[in-house]
Formats: structure tokens, C-alpha cells, sequence
């Protein structure tokens, strides 16, 4: 049975757990310039490339998604978030980024697999593809509202060398995340397509916006329900909300998505707002009982964490939506549902 | 006025078009960007809901102007907020704009022009890119001109597409609207098959679309600006019911179809309508005669007209005249200007004196609702001339200067379309000095939240009429007391009451609710709120009262429940012997265009005075000791305006009924055609030999027949447009008023010449207005929503039935409320023993039985049936 299906079937069942923070989770173990340079032999400091740490550093990225696993997760991702041609060239380690990707996709699929053989219940991959730090909607040029840093088709190549890599790690999914930009999504829904016809099979997209005002926009200005109608056509497995704001900001707007959308929904949060330090200190039993009022609401699918959240905030969450009954897939009347930075409904 | 965000004929503007504005191009071809976003901008904010883009001109790089273009309006919110539609005829600079689009656009266009395989391969591209396609009716062998071309090659494509796997519902066909009256023979149908095509397309290709450039209809008369907009106002008041969505046009280039010199109308309707071989002749000979018309207007003068300037604007807003008022308001300006004053003292001066009159006499019951409204109309059109000079030396004035007594959100709730209601209470509480942000109707819960805080209001007012706004109105209040706001939250109109309020909405909120029983008491609410020293105590006894009101509904002895089975059992027994007769003429009819001047014969004044808050039966309320000076004076309007509504065809009746034959199933009316139409069963227990009733039981199982009808008022939205720019709320309210007693006419009209000749059950029916009023005749028409028939959502099948949205323009909301607002639907029942009743209070058992009747989960159930639930 291909994962697509079986990820449906998991999910017709119960509230699925996706994993947590990576990021946070490497800062905790105080890696030096070595550990992350190893014996690359690049021309720059590597230090804060977290990405890297999956050709100089395995064990580390495998600890950290082996402590998801054991915390409950069913869909694990892949440490990719930067490693794209665009991100890595800050570390001179662009011509890494096909190396990173499969090192990274094969060490989680690795890992899945362990779990799996352990107690015959199914673990995904899902291979992570940040938004890149360019963006195809904004000018960052007050004085020159039309310039954009990169072209559409710039972008496309970017995600599809980055995706074409995780396939080929072994990952189950292509997970588009953290889209602040709707038009950077659908250069990524490009590039997987693209993929698909080049190497004639099913790529199962998973795509997250995250919003960036308690009003519920991305940066690019659409709405959630304005975002969906515009990455709808990539017919994702997934659909969801990442990132942003803690879950207690984004329950109105999992509440609007969970109505609209016609497949699977999935959540993760970061644990709270950062307090004055920067820091999150959200407490794993209060970021599980705001995300489980969304299940015990048959709101979500899929349920993790992003930002500040660790192996216990995963814990906690899978305990207290063990029991929660998943989200029903809604199926909406077929109209055309075209959206600007607002959706539009041309009704039968 | 906001629109619904669906269902309603979409024109796409196509002034950012080079081939549609000449001032466009200019600008284009001038590299001038900044003021072609400018004309984007003002395209939305004249209300486009999508904006049409094309750069196709010979001297243009049509790439580099459209990316430009796009990226430059994806830069601004108030104009990137709508779709775009990418216009090209040249496919790579249609995947050039589509690259520049974050949301999902419309491309415009694609065809088998070069072949099935280009066709698709375009197709396909736009799928990857998540795009809507406007699809020509164009194939290899040309473009198509006869219906029997267009509705062939628009059926063949839609096959194609959706064989791919293209969305069906976003496909829009355009099939070619050509140039009519040109003098060449075969063109004199183009307008028709256009229409006929259309509505076969609709039937042919499920869920797909339709659209159209209109200017090419009236290309023969380039430089008759007049007869070009009749054209094309015609056009389109064929073209929509027909089933066109949308249609490329320029707004100004529009006539309300009513107000269109009828001569003229004849005319382009026989050449569109290929109704007459010399129509294009008369056509052309009538345009000549139509060059530089205009309306010339009279004033009179009148005795106070020789008071001094305080006193003039103190009698106009007492009186409510606005004939004079801006002159009277600069020349009190310029005096006060001279004596070394500013422009605000006009306002707190004389204008704040004559209001506070008015408030006075209002408050004291000495002057009424009509006349509130009406004096609002003068001191707003007074204030909106003064505002000029008062922005103008805005930074020479302290913060605190003419403070609003209270800043006051109002909606009408999401789902929901009425707002007459609502607009009284904004302008009494705007003429006693509150500052009213109105978001008009069909508003979502984020948006009352948001614009709450950004503005930083003192308090919210929901307003709703239909059912299922209540539920909205529970859902505002529990998300206000989620994101832990505690103004207070305003409740009114129709459906609300104290009891809900009480039960429902109050508990979800912990900051103050009030139920406002009608405008006259909403200044009161507003100021005792706002005060100090009153609002706590104010407060409190409001809560008191609603805790009582929980308490003996708690307290209650509830009439106790019948079984569904023991209901069912004891149900009324109709007897058949008695049924009506077949119809004469069954099916469905639809009627146009109803005469208004025979509806007017037939309004039940009565309510429309209640609308007003004049409450008394019509006709004694005109002669009534406390409001019949007011209610003549009303009436006296309403006439004026109903003259020339009739004179001017400012409206337009649409109706349709149908007769079907049917059987029953339990509490189910089947329909020979399939159609089931669940009923509710009254399950309160009754007292000695009474029948729990149901609809159900008027119809016969073994065979009988059952009614349905939809009835609108079209035509208000351009004349409410005006009446609001114009700061005039008094004769908006009135026309909307209006309007819904037109509907309840059309619906008392229909419902007789069915009776009388399409049913046929009384042919001799002879009933006197009061008669028909008080419904003394034969058979019920109970509606959706009502009691004997308390779900909305069978209006849907209702509609569906009719093909109402076809037959007359009517659709409805997610909450199933009626569009236009104006408008009525309904069942007919037939039998002599068929009485209205109220169905109540249902049991868990029935809205069991009842989700499985109508084949939906339980919640949904309950969520429909909330009003007759515990």
C-alpha cells in the first residue's frame, strides 16, 4: 500500500502525532565549530548550519528524531528546513545541498523503519522544505515595489533540486513548511510536479502556512481561507498551520481551515509566544491542552510542534489526544473558489 | 452595502485593460505605472471583484507590461485583495503573469484554436499553476457564431478538460459575444443564439461557468454612448437569467435596465432578441435621436425661507428638509469664519441645538422613528459639507475636539442579509451624537472582533432577522469572550429576544449583553452604558433580569413531549374525499415581470408601518391621535416614492411557481420526480380530540398535488447606492421597506392566480384586499423558516424545485437567507383543511428521524432545528 494511503487510513483512526523543534533541540547540545565544519573542507564557519549536521554530525540528528519517535510520533521530518541552494550559499555549501538532503532523508527513513519493525505500527518521513529567506510576493525595495530578489523559475529549480534529493533519501512525503509566501508554495507545488512527471510517480504533498498577524495572514497578505483556495490545486494530503504564534493564537484560524478543507488537516504549533529572552517556556501540559481542545473539537488530523517545542511537549500532546477522535475530512459543494489575498466563492 | 461573498453576477472591470480602456493604454504605453495602479485601485474600490488584466497591444512588450503590472498591484492590499484574471491572447504572457500571482487568478483565455493537443497542454499548465480558465468557444475550424457551434465546442472541450482532471467548476466558457445590428442578415441572431447557447452550456457542462465581453455587442454603434449602454443594461438582463456568471464590461457603461427610456428598451430587446427583421433599422433610427439629454429641476420657496440662518437650520432638521441645507450650513460657516470662528462650532452650534430638539421631541414621544430618520438625513448631508473645512485645519485642533459620545460597531451577521433594522438604529444613535461604524451585512465574526479593537469601540451591535443568526450571533459572543474582550455586546432584530438573549447568548459572554427590543430604546442602552454613574447599576439589573428569565425557564414545567410514534399517531386526519382537483396547469411558470401597479393595489400597510416602530393598524393609524400626523406623513412618501418607483420602473417583480404532483411517505411529501421534502410533526402534548399537526398530513398518500413558489423584488441595490451617497438613509430605508411589501404583495398575488387559474381550486374566488390580507380563502403557503415549517434549509430544494436562482434571480446564503432581502418562498397546500400552526418544541426522537429523513449527521440536525429544540 503506498504511505499516501496508508497515512489516510492511520488518520481515519486517530489524531496522528508529527514530531517537534529541531532547532532548539541542537542549541541544547552546545556543538562547536567543529562538530559542525567535520572535515567538509568548506571555505566558511559552519557554525548555526543545522542542516550541515547531517553529513558532519549524524548521531546528533538521529538522537533528536529518535527521542520524537519514542515521544510518540507517527510522521517524523527530515533536519532539511535550509537546505536549499539559496540558504546553504550562505555557508559557501550550496554544492552540498544533494548531499545534505539524502543523508538527512536516509537517516530518518532509517529510523522510521526501526520503529515501525519494533511494534508494527506504520512511522512516515516527511522531507522538510523551508520557504528559503527570498521571497517572490515582496519587493525589499521600499522604492521599488515591482523588483523581487528571485523569479519564479529560480525558485522552482531551487525546491525541485532540494526535493529531488529527499525522494531519493526515502522520504514519504514532500512537506512544503512555514509558508509565509503563497507564491513561494506554489513554486514549490511547481517544482513537485514537475518531479512527479520526471520520475512518473505520486510525490504526496504536505504544505503549512504559518501566519505572521493574530488577524490570520501570512506575510504575502492572504487569509487562511485565501491560501487554501490558491495551493488547493497541488491536491496535498496535508494541509495546515505551522510556526506563527502559539496555539492559543491560532485556534480561530484552525477553526476556519478545519471546516474548508477537504483533506487531511495538521498542526504544530510553537510552544506559546517567546517571553522577554527569547525563549519558550511554555509548559509541555499546557501546550497539549490547548492543542487537544482542537481535537476533542474533531478540528485536526495531525497534531506536533514547531518552535520551543521538545520530545516531552510531543509526549504530551500524543497522551492527551490518545483517545480524540479525528477530524472528519469535510467535502465541500464544488464551486469555483478563486482567491486575491481574500478568497472569492463564484457559487453554483 | 456589502455584497454576499457568492451567487450574485460578477462584472469583471476591464478598465486595466488596453484593449477596453483607451486612458489605460495611455498610460501603459507612457510607462506611467504608478497612475495605472492607481486606476486598479479605484476599480476595486468602485466594487470589481475581479480585475481583468491585458496588455495585448502590438507596440507593448505584453510580457514585461504584465509582470510589472501584476507585481506592482500584488504590492498593494486594497487592490491585491481581489483575483486577477490574466488576459492574454498569447499563451506565454498569460504563464508570464501567472508567475507573478500568489492567490488563484482566472487565465483568460484558452481554446482548440490550434488544436485538442495545444489545448490541453495549456490546460494543464494552468492546473499546475492552480488556475480557473476562461475557455473560448473557438475550435480548429473557427470561432463559433451559431448556438449550435458554441454549445458543440464548449461541450467537446469540457469533456477534454475534465477527462484530464480539470476542476469542472473551474472552467468558464466564453462563447463570443458578436456584434449585433451591423445590417448584415446573418448576425441578426447573434445576441440570441448567445443567449440560448448559454443556457444549454449551463445544462450540458455541470458546474462550469459562463462569461462574455460586452462591449463587441454594440460595436455598430461606437460614439452612441447612450445606446451603447442600453445595449449592453439589455443584454444582460437576458443574459444572466439565462445563466451567464460573469461578464467582462465596463460599470459605467451600464443602465438600470428599468430606468432605460422604454422606446429605446423595445428597441435593443428586438434586435437582441431578433425579435422583428427591421429591428435593426428602428434601432438605428431611434439612435439617432438620442444626444445630450438632461433632466432640468424645479425649487420652491417657501415662508421660513426668510428666517435667519440659526433658525433655518434648526426648522430643516426638525422638519427634515435638506432641499436647502448645504447652502444654509456655509453660509452659518462663512458667519462664524468672520466672527473669527472655526467650522466645528457650526456643528456644536446650531446643527447640535436643532438635533437636540429632535431628541428631545423623539425622546418624549412627541416626534417618531420616520421623522428621526429623516432629520439624520439633513444633519449628515450638513456635516458632510463641513468636514472639508474641518479636515483642513484638523492640526491646529486638540485631540479631544468633538469627541463622539460613544464609538458603536454594528453587523449584521454572517449568513444574513437584512439590514433595515439594523440602518434605523445606526442613524438614531449617529443623530444623538454616537460615532456608528457600520460593516453592513453578511459579516464574519473576525472581522466585528477586529474592527471592535482597531478601532477601539465602546460597543458592538449585532442585528440578524433570519433563524440561524441567532446560532451566529451565540458564535460572536463566544469568541468576544475568548479573546477576553469585555464591551458590551448589543442584540435586535426580528428573531432575537429577551428569552434568547438570556439563554443563550448572555452565559456565553461574561461582559455585559443586552437585548435591544428596538431602535427607540437604543439610545438609552448606548448612554447608559457609556455612563459613569448608571452603567453599573445598569448592568446589573439587566443581568438580574436575565437570570430570572434562566431561573423560570428552568423552573418551568415543561409541556411534556409525545413519542414521535404517539405524535404520528394521534396525527390530523385530513380528508381526502375533500383534496383539491389536478391543477390546470401544472409544471412550473414563471413569471418575469409582475405588474408593481397591480401589487400596489394589494400591500398590507400595516407591517410596513410596524417597520417604522408606528405601531397600529393601517388604515386607522393614519387618523391615530399620537402618531397619525407621522403615520400620514409616511404614508404620504411612501406613495411619492411608490409613483415613481411604477413611473421610473425602478423595480422589477420576478416570480415563479410550480405545481407537482406528489404522494406521501410518513412525514415526507414525495414528489413524483423523486424529490422528498421531510416535514416536522408537532410533538407538544395537546389537550381533548386536537391533532399533533404536520404539512404532511394535508397531502394524500395515494396521490395529490403540492405547490411551491419563489417571488423578488429586484432592483434596489442601484437606487440604495444613490440614496446612501447622497447621505439619504430616509429614503433608503424606505425603498427597502418598500421593497419587502412589494415581495409580501407579489406573494399574496401569485399565491391567488394560482388558486384561480394555475391550480385552478377556486375559480371563482372573489375576495376583497382585506379579505386576501386576513387569508381567507382556500389553501396555505407556509415558508421555510416559519413555524409551520420551521427548517430554512429546505429552501434549497425549494429553489431547486423552481430553478429559482433562474427563474428569478433569487439565491440564497450559507444560512439560507433570501437574495435579494425582498423576496418570499414558500409551499402551497391546497387542501380545504389546511391551516397554518407552529410546529415547537421537537423531541430528541424526531431530529433523529429527522437527520435520517434528510440524510445528514445529527449535529447538522440540530443545528438546523436549534430554534425548536430544548
Amino acid at each position: 500500500m503506498s504511505a499516501r494511503q496508508q497515512l489516510m487510513d492511520a488518520a481515519a483512526k486517530r489524531v496522528l502525532i508529527f514530531d517537534g523543534a529541531f532547532g532548539t533541540q541542537i542549541q541544547n547540545r552546545k556543538l562547536t565549530e567543529a562538530d559542525y565544519a567535520g572535515d567538509l573542507g568548506l571555505p566558511a564557519d559552519q557554525k548555526g548550519n543545522n542542516d550541515i549536521l547531517a553529513l558532519t554530525r549524524p548521531d546528533v540528528i538521529g538522537d533528536i528524531t529518535r527521542a520524537y519517535l519514542d515521544a510518540g510520533s507517527d510522521v517524523v521530518s527530515t533536519n532539511t528546513f535550509s537546505a536549499n541552494r539559496i540558504s546553504q550559499a550562505d555557508y559557501a555549501a550550496e554544492g552540498l545541498v544533494a548531499d545534505i538532503n539524502i543523508a538527512s532523508g536516509k537517516l530518518a527513513r532509517a529510523l522510521a523503519d526501526e520503529y515501525t519493525a519494533k511494534d508494527g505500527r506504520p512511522r512516515f518521513v516527511a522531507g522538510a522544505i523551508g520557504p528559503t529567506n527570498k521571497t517572490l510576493s515582496l519587493s525589499p525595495d521600499v522604492e521599488d515595489p515591482g523588483y523581487r530578489e528571485i523569479d519564479f523559475d529560480e525558485l522552482v529549480a531551487v525546491y525541485k533540486e532540494q526535493a529531488a534529493a529527499l525522494i531519493e533519501g526515502g522520504v514519504d512525503f514532500i512537506l512544503i513548511e512555514t509558508v509565509f509566501d503563497t507564491l513561494n508554495a506554489k513554486a514549490g507545488i511547481m517544482a513537485v510536479k514537475q518531479l512527479e512527471r520526471d520520475l512518473g510517480r505520486d510525490i504526496p504533498l504536505m504544505i503549512s502556512m504559518t501566519l505572521t498577524d493574530l488577524s490570520g495572514r501570512n506575510l504575502s497578505g492572504h487569509t487562511v481561507e485565501a491560501f487554501w483556495y490558491a495551493v488547493r490545486h497541488a491536491k496535498p494530503l496535508t494541509i495546515g498551520l505551522n510556526c506563527s504564534f502559539g496555539a492559543e493564537q491560532l485556534r480561530p484560524h484552525v477553526k476556519v481551515l478545519s471546516q474548508i478543507a477537504d483533506t487531511l488537516l495538521m498542526i504544530y504549533p510553537n510552544a506559546g509566544l517567546p517571553n522577554e529572552l527569547g525563549e519558550y517556556d511554555e509548559a509541555p501540559e499546557t501546550t497539549a491542552g490547548l492543542v487537544a481542545d482542537w481535537a476533542d473539537h474533531g478540528q485536526v488530523n495531525i497534531l506536533g510542534g514547531c518552535c520551543g517545542s521538545t520530545p516531552a511537549h510531543i509526549a504530551a500532546i500524543a497522551k492527551a489526544v490518545a483517545k480524540s477522535e479525528p477530524r472528519k475530512v469535510p467535502h465541500p459543494e464544488p464551486a469555483m473558489r478563486l482567491a486575491g489575498l481574500e478568497p472569492f466563492t463564484v457559487a453554483a | 452595502m456589502t455584497q454576499p461573498s457568492s451567487s450574485r453576477f460578477i462584472n469583471i472591470g476591464e478598465r486595466t485593460n488596453v484593449t477596453g480602456s483607451a486612458a489605460f493604454k495611455k498610460l501603459i504605453m507612457a510607462g506611467d505605472y504608478p497612475a495605472a495602479v492607481e486606476v486598479a485601485r479605484q476599480q476595486v474600490e468602485n466594487g470589481a471583484q475581479v480585475i481583468d488584466v491585458n496588455m495585448d497591444e502590438g507596440l507593448l512588450d505584453a510580457v514585461h507590461a504584465m509582470t510589472t503590472f501584476l507585481k506592482l498591484i500584488a504590492a498593494e492590499p486594497d487592490i491585491a485583495r481581489v483575483p486577477v484574471m490574466i488576459d492574454s491572447s498569447k499563451f506565454h504572457v498569460i504563464e508570464a503573469g501567472l508567475k507573478c500571482v500568489s492567490g488563484k487568478p482566472i487565465v483568460n483565455s484558452i481554446s482548440m484554436k490550434e488544436g485538442e493537443a495545444q489545448f490541453l497542454e495549456h490546460a494543464r499548465i494552468c492546473m499546475d499553476y492552480g488556475a480557473a480558465v476562461v475557455v473560448m468557444a473557438f475550435d480548429e475550424v473557427g470561432q463559433a457564431d451559431t448556438k449550435q457551434r458554441k454549445i458543440e465546442i464548449c461541450k467537446r472541450a469540457y469533456d477534454l478538460l475534465v477527462a484530464e482532471g480539470f476542476p469542472a467548476e473551474d472552467i468558464i466558457f466564453d462563447p463570443n459575444i458578436f456584434a449585433v445590428a451591423t445590417g448584415i442578415e446573418e448576425h441578426d441572431r447573434y445576441g440570441l443564439d448567445f443567449l440560448e447557447a448559454v443556457k444549454e452550456i449551463k445544462a450540458q457542462c455541470p458546474y462550469a461557468k459562463t462569461s462574455g465581453g460586452l462591449s463587441n455587442l454594440s460595436f455598430s454603434f461606437r460614439g452612441n454612448e447612450t445606446v451603447r449602454r442600453a445595449m449592453h443594461s439589455v443584454f444582460l438582463y437576458h443574459a444572466i437569467p439565462a445563466g451567464l456568471d460573469m461578464a467582462i464590461v465596463n460599470a459605467g457603461q451600464l443602465d438600470v435596465y428599468d430606468q432605460i427610456d422604454p422606446a429605446l428598451r423595445d428597441a435593443c430587446e428586438d434586435v437582441i432578441l431578433a425579435r422583428r427583421s427591421d429591428a435593426t433599422e428602428r434601432l438605428i433610427d431611434l439612435a439617432e435621436s438620442y444626444k445630450g439629454k438632461s433632466v432640468a429641476d424645479e425649487k420652491a420657496a417657501e415662508e421660513w425661507r426668510g428666517w435667519a440662518v440659526e433658525k433655518r437650520l434648526e426648522h430643516a432638521l426638525v422638519k427634515g428638509i435638506d432641499a436647502h441645507i448645504v447652502d444654509d450650513t456655509e453660509i452659518m460657516r462663512a458667519a462664524i469664519a468672520e466672527a473669527g470662528g472655526r467650522p466645528i462650532e457650526v456643528i456644536e452650534g446650531p446643527l447640535m441645538d436643532g438635533m437636540n430638539v429632535v431628541g428631545d421631541l423623539f425622546g418624549s414621544g412627541k416626534m417618531f422613528l420616520p421623522q428621526v430618520v429623516k432629520s439624520a438625513r439633513v444633519m449628515k448631508k450638513a456635516v458632510a459639507h463641513l468636514i472639508p473645512y474641518i479636515e483642513a485645519e484638523k492640526d491646529l485642533l486638540p485631540e479631544e475636539e468633538r469627541k463622539a459620545k460613544g464609538k458603536i460597531i454594528m453587523a449584521t451577521v454572517k449568513g444574513d442579509v437584512h439590514d433595515i433594522g439594523k440602518n434605523i438604529v445606526g442613524v438614531v444613535l449617529q443623530c444623538n451624537g454616537y460615532d456608528v461604524i457600520d460593516l453592513g451585512v453578511m459579516v464574519p465574526w473576525p472581522t466585528i472582533l477586529a474592527s471592535a479593537n482597531d478601532n477601539k469601540a465602546d460597543m458592538i451591535g449585532l442585528s440578524g432577522l433570519i433563524t440561524p443568526s441567532l446560532d451566529e450571533m451565540v458564535t460572536v459572543a463566544e469568541e468576544m469572550q475568548r479573546a477576553g474582550m469585555t464591551m458590551p455586546l448589543l442584540i435586535g432584530g426580528a428573531t432575537t429576544s429577551k428569552v434568547h438573549t438570556a439563554l443563550r447568548i448572555d452565559p456565553a459572554y461574561e461582559g455585559p449583553v443586552i437585548h435591544v427590543l428596538d431602535a427607540s430604546r437604543a439610545v438609552g442602552v448606548a448612554s447608559k452604558l457609556l455612563s459613569d454613574t448608571q452603567r453599573n447599576d445598569y448592568v446589573a439589573e439587566v443581568e438580574d433580569e436575565y437570570i430570572q428569565v434562566r431561573d423560570a425557564r428552568a423552573g418551568r414545567t415543561v409541556s411534556a413531549l409525545l413519542s414521535l410514534e404517539d405524535a404520528r399517531a394521534n396525527a390530523f386526519p385530513a380528508d381526502m374525499a375533500a383534496k383539491p382537483a389536478a391543477p390546470a396547469q401544472p409544471g412550473v411558470h414563471v413569471f418575469p415581470d409582475w405588474s408593481l401597479e397591480h401589487l400596489r393595489g394589494l400591500i398590507d400597510w400595516t407591517p410596513f408601518f410596524r417597520a417604522w416602530e408606528l405601531h397600529g393598524n393601517y388604515p386607522a393609524i393614519l387618523t391615530d391621535e399620537v402618531v397619525g400626523e407621522t403615520a400620514t406623513h409616511l404614508f404620504a412618501d411612501a406613495n411619492a416614492m411608490l409613483d415613481q418607483i411604477i413611473a421610473e420602473k425602478w423595480l422589477t417583480a420576478r416570480g415563479v411557481a410550480g405545481l407537482w404532483p406528489c404522494g406521501r411517505d410518513g412525514d415526507d411529501i414525495v414528489l413524483d420526480n423523486g424529490t422528498r421534502l421531510p416535514m416536522l410533526r408537532q410533538q407538544v402534548k395537546k389537550s381533548r380530540d386536537r391533532a399533533n399537526m404536520c404539512l404532511a398530513d394535508f397531502i394524500d398518500p395515494d396521490g395529490d398535488w403540492i405547490g411551491g413558489f419563489a417571488v423578488g423584488i429586484h432592483g434596489i441595490d442601484s437606487h440604495s447606492a444613490r440614496f446612501q451617497a447622497d447621505k439619504d438613509d430616509y429614503s433608503d430605508i424606505l425603498l427597502k421597506a418598500l421593497a419587502d411589501r412589494f415581495a409580501e404583495a407579489f406573494a399574496e398575488a401569485l399565491h391567488q392566480h394560482v388558486r384561480t387559474t394555475l391550480w385552478g381550486y377556486a375559480p371563482g374566488e372573489q375576495l376583497t384586499v382585506e379579505a386576501l390580507i386576513k387569508e381567507q380563502y382556500r389553501g396555505i403557503r407556509p415558508a421555510p423558516g416559519y413555524p409551520a415549517c420551521p427548517d430554512h434549509s429546505l429552501k434549497p430544494i425549494l429553489f431547486d424545485l423552481l430553478d429559482a436562482p433562474t427563474n428569478t434571480g433569487l439565491t440564497l446564503t450559507e444560512s439560507f437567507a433570501m437574495w435579494p432581502t425582498a423576496a418570499v418562498s414558500g409551499f402551497y397546500f391546497g387542501h380545504p383543511e389546511a391551516a397554518y400552526f407552529g410546529v415547537a418544541r421537537v423531541g430528541p426522537d424526531q431530529v433523529e428521524d429527522y437527520a435520517r429523513r434528510r440524510e445528514v449527521d445529527l449535529a447538522t440536525a440540530e443545528r438546523w432545528l436549534r430554534p425548536n429544540l430544548d
